[in-house]
């Protein structure tokens, strides 16, 4: 695993909320999931997948675009969206530099433990 | 290593880190209640944090700085919610002023640490939330700034899975 400490700290604040916002539903999680194959999906068709209204299917792809998670072209009367990778894996940067944080303060916890071991002068219980 | 597991849940903006250690959970404990120990591990490298103020009872505040390379001293604060010693411990963490005192338009987050037993020693969860993505990212920045993620390198290692356990 990469830590892309730059990509993440480049994203503003508002766009992460947007970021987050939208991963926080499970058909916008599952509309990405389809559009992240590398190829363009008709909205018209994706709607079909759902038991909702076209119109609410095609809300749930706009706050998609809104947060860069997909990106939207029309085609005549067609819609089309295509998932974009590089958008989630911002979004997952941000956690995983928090568990950088975490990974190097349970590293030096282990070397405190082990001087220890090594040196019976520290009062162990 | 030591670290077991790893969850982060980007909808609900929550990590959670389990890592074992071979000692008890008395033991894993100190690691929290003795400042002089906490100091050893909670600063970044070249970033070693002194503990003025430190007290693990609820509703008790603690207040360090870090010393950076640069001569530069970042304050951060703890405010202990709940404290049931030596098996959880559930705290606020902010930045502040250079006078310790909690600044409300710094970010914070909320730490939940739990210990238990497991047959050959005790197993430390961290569960941290963050109160927005906002937040969470801006208390990124600003670790950035404070040169929290100053060993890129060394973390790499940790990840590589090749630091000394």
């Amino acid at each position: 695993m990469v830590v892309d400490i730059g990509a993440a700290t480049e994203l503003a604040g508002e766009e992460v909320d947007r970021l987050f916002h939208a991963l926080a539903d499970a058909t916008r999680r599952d509309i990405l999931r389809a559009t992240l194959d590398g190829t363009e999906h008709n909205v018209s068709t994706l709607a079909r997948r759902y038991p909702m209204s076209f119109a609410a299917v095609q809300k749930h792809v706009a706050v998609l675009t809104s947060a860069g998670l997909v990106t939207k072209e029309r085609r005549g009367r067609e819609q089309l969206v295509r998932g974009n990778p590089a958008a989630i894996e911002r979004a997952r940067g941000l956690l995983d530099e928090y568990e950088a944080v975490w990974r190097g303060r349970i590293d030096r916890i282990g070397d405190l433990l082990a001087d220890e071991t090594t040196e019976p002068e520290g009062a162990d219980r | 290593m030591t670290v077991t597991d790893v969850r982060k849940d980007p909808e609900a903006l929550t990590m959670s880190i389990t890592s074992e250690f071979p000692v008890s959970v008395e033991r894993t404990w100190e690691l929290w209640a003795d400042p002089r120990q906490l100091e050893r591990w909670w600063g970044p490298p070249g970033y070693p944090a002194t503990f003025v103020e430190h007290d693990l009872t609820p509703g008790a505040r603690c207040r360090y700085y870090m010393t950076g390379p640069d001569g530069d001293s970042p304050w951060g604060w703890w405010e202990i919610l709940a404290a049931e010693a030596p098996r959880r411990l559930e705290l606020r963490d902010g930045f502040s002023g250079d006078d310790g005192e909690p600044n409300p338009d710094m970010p914070e987050m909320t730490m939940v640490l739990t210990i238990e037993a497991t047959d050959d020693g005790s197993r430390m969860t961290v569960v941290t939330s963050f109160p927005s993505a906002e937040v969470m990212a801006q208390l990124l920045e600003m670790g950035m700034e404070e040169g929290m993620l100053a060993a890129a390198s060394q973390i790499d290692d940790v990840l590589a899975g090749t630091a000394a356990g």
